[in-house]
């Protein structure tokens, strides 16, 4: 099987995930994508030789993932793959910061170091939130959500436009790139020039279907927006417990290393 | 390449957030206003078209690596700027939600750095003018050519200054300048090269499209003033709100500015700055025994303050949160068996209403 029909997969995957019908699951969309902005906020808000202050963070996810019953390993090989590109820059800050700023016994620890480790941390807990806030919202109810909290309506048709048709056409390209590598005995193609005319034939294809698809909106009444049936959902007495609840909770990990005072409450150096 | 979230501040993240939902409004108005409706449908498809085209892989001439389409020019080419921006942002949420690729606070700066460069400056500024009134193949590959690679360096040191004012990465300005250029010098061409092809290829088959969008009206009317006052006054609002919630680490953008001067000390000013806000700290004294970064302290003793007590404090840390790790783990795992326990019980549940109904 060829790599892309993988990764497609894995999309699918996470689509699939929005369907189950969890506690959060049910929450308002509006809920969640403010306390996951509220969260990415916080956590990159800390300074960049912060790393124990940002450890708690990892409850959100971590409860999240348990109550909405999705499946750990799907999120973590996605999340993997990502945090190398952060870790690309980060890795050089050891070479350009080597000033001891913590000592473990008889090592020396370089600032370097510590801003590395920090912005893994950070990616890790920044990458996990978004896609699990996909996995338990659901990209149409997402959109909505941002809907009515201010995105312009043409923006809004367009995600869902994009949304709805990235399944059509990612099966259309899988299947050239199949056809492609069926015809060069496993090499990854041809090259450059027989690319540009491959996808110039998706395109021509991808706009005829354009075409047909705009008559048959305007054949269905088309002017504008999606008449969609809205979700029930409203900003009820759970949406704010919710939300008053892990924000109140997020500003007070900011606020306060609880690490900190946990560890010298245990090793007995507490001023 | 997508600028991240962990090497993102709340201030940058936020600013570009402002201006590429700015960008975003001012789009959404001007497409709405012209009404070209059979654009609906189009942006929608094309854009999936570019998620698709991204997930096709071409070989490079002569290294061997594997290279795929940005799209950018691309779609600028075929929808014109406003529409285009729109496509591109769309893509831009739909990866970062589903492949956390970026994030969702560096959105912005990835709106900002992919979309805004190649649809209002590489394809009005550049691909039209070169193109001029009378559009040839050899015309349409070079300029083609020349945008892409002039919107690719524009975006790349759009992720360079974003890094640095953000201050989490240590790399120093002129290094990685050096290191993001050239390497997106090269991105640039290969994508310049993709885009030609395909234009040109269009151009041969049905030269109707992309001729309905060159006798567009131009984009004549931009109201630069206003958008970069919005600009302006976002940054400002926002940055200094931000930058006040976090402002134990008021020196992101002092300690790059120190780091490209290329002098090692921080200027007096910042000092000050410091100095006030460590007195400011002892008297709401939130964090007990927490003491400034010793980069703060850039005197003549910086190794020096590394005492008994940081040792003590990072020690504390340390076993603190590894029993905050244990905890979190803890609670995922015990709540997760009530899911799943949960779970399972209505799927029986479902079962024995299905046996039922079978009787």
């Amino acid at each position: 099987m060829l790599a892309i029909d993988g990764s497609f997969l894995d999309f699918k995957q996470l689509d699939l995930l929005a369907l189950r019908q969890t506690a959060v699951h049910r929450l308002d969309a509006r809920a969640k994508v403010l306390t996951t902005f509220c969260f990415i906020i916080c956590v990159v808000s800390f300074d960049r030789y912060e790393i124990s202050a940002m450890l708690p963070f990892l409850v959100y996810p971590a409860v999240l993932m348990a109550v909405g019953d999705l499946p750990g390993s799907c999120i973590l090989r996605k999340i993997v793959i990502v945090v190398p590109f952060a870790l690309l820059i980060g890795i050089f800050n050891p070479v350009f910061d080597r000033q001891v700023i913590m000592q473990l016994g008889p090592i020396d620890i370089w600032g370097g170091w510590v801003s590395c480790a920090s912005i893994l941390i950070r990616s890790l807990l920044t990458t996990s939130v978004a896609l699990i806030l996909v996995a338990v919202t659901g990209f149409p109810a997402i959109c909505e959500a941002l809907e009515k909290l201010g995105m312009p309506k043409v923006f809004a048709v367009q995600l869902l436009f994009l949304y709805r048709y990235i399944f059509v056409l990612t099966d259309e390209g899988v299947r050239t790139a199949r056809a492609r590598q069926l015809r060069t005995f496993g090499k990854r193609g041809f090259g450059i020039s027989q690319f540009g005319s491959m996808v110039g034939h998706l395109l021509l294809r991808t706009w005829d279907r354009a075409e047909r698809i705009h008559m048959a909106m305007l054949a269905r009444g088309f002017s504008g927006e999606f008449r969609t049936t809205r979700s029930q959902n409203r900003f009820g007495r759970k949406e704010v417990v919710f939300m008053g609840g892990w924000i109140s909770l997020f500003i007070l990990l900011r606020a306060y290393n609880a690490p900190k005072l946990l560890g010298s409450l245990i090793t007995g150096t507490m001023p | 390449m997508h600028m991240a979230d962990a090497l993102v501040s709340p201030a940058v993240g936020g600013t570009l957030w402002a201006a590429s939902a700015a960008t975003i409004a001012y789009c959404s108005s001007r497409v709405r206003k012209n009404l070209d409706e059979r654009k609906v449908p189009l942006m929608g498809v094309l854009g999936a078209f570019v998620f698709a085209v991204q997930m096709i892989n071409f070989t490079i001439p002569a290294t061997g690596s594997s290279g795929h389409l940005g799209g950018g020019l691309l779609l600028a080419i075929l929808l014109g700027p406003a529409a285009a921006f729109l496509t591109i942002a769309s893509v831009l949420t739909v990866q970062a939600l589903f492949f956390a690729d970026g994030g969702l606070l560096a959105l912005g700066c990835n709106t900002i750095n992919l979309g805004a460069f190649p649809a209002f400056i590489a394809y009005p500024l550049i691909y039209k003018k070169l193109l001029g009134c009378t559009p040839s193949q050899s015309r349409m590959v070079m300029a083609a050519l020349i945008a892409a690679v002039v919107g690719l360096q524009f975006g790349s040191l759009g992720v360079v200054l974003q890094t640095l004012a953000s201050g989490v990465s240590a790399l120093p300005f002129n290094t990685f300048l050096l290191l993001m250029q050239p390497i997106h010098l090269a991105i640039g061409v290969v994508e310049g090269v993709v885009t030609a092809l395909v234009v040109s290829f269009v151009y041969r088959a049905r030269p109707e499209v992309l001729e309905s969008v060159l006798q567009d009206k131009p984009l004549g009317e931009l109201p630069v003033r206003s958008l970069i006052m919005t600009f302006l006054v976002a940054a400002l609002l926002i940055g200094g709100g931000l930058s006040w919630f976090a402002s134990e680490n008021p020196d992101g953008l002092e300690w790059s500015i120190a780091r490209i001067t290329g002098s090692s000390q921080l200027p007096e000013e910042s000092l000050l700055k410091h100095e006030k806000l460590a007195a400011i700290q002892e008297k709401t004294d939130l964090l007990p025994g927490y003491s400034l970064p010793a980069q703060t302290r850039k005197g003549n003793d910086a190794a020096s303050t590394v005492s008994d007590e940081r040792i003590g404090t990072s020690l504390a840390g340390i076993v603190g949160g590894t029993m905050t790790l244990v905890l979190c783990l803890l609670t995922g795992l015990l709540l997760k068996k009530r899911a799943r326990d949960q779970r399972i019980r209505q799927d029986v549940g479902h079962n024995c209403q299905a046996d039922d109904s079978y009787r």
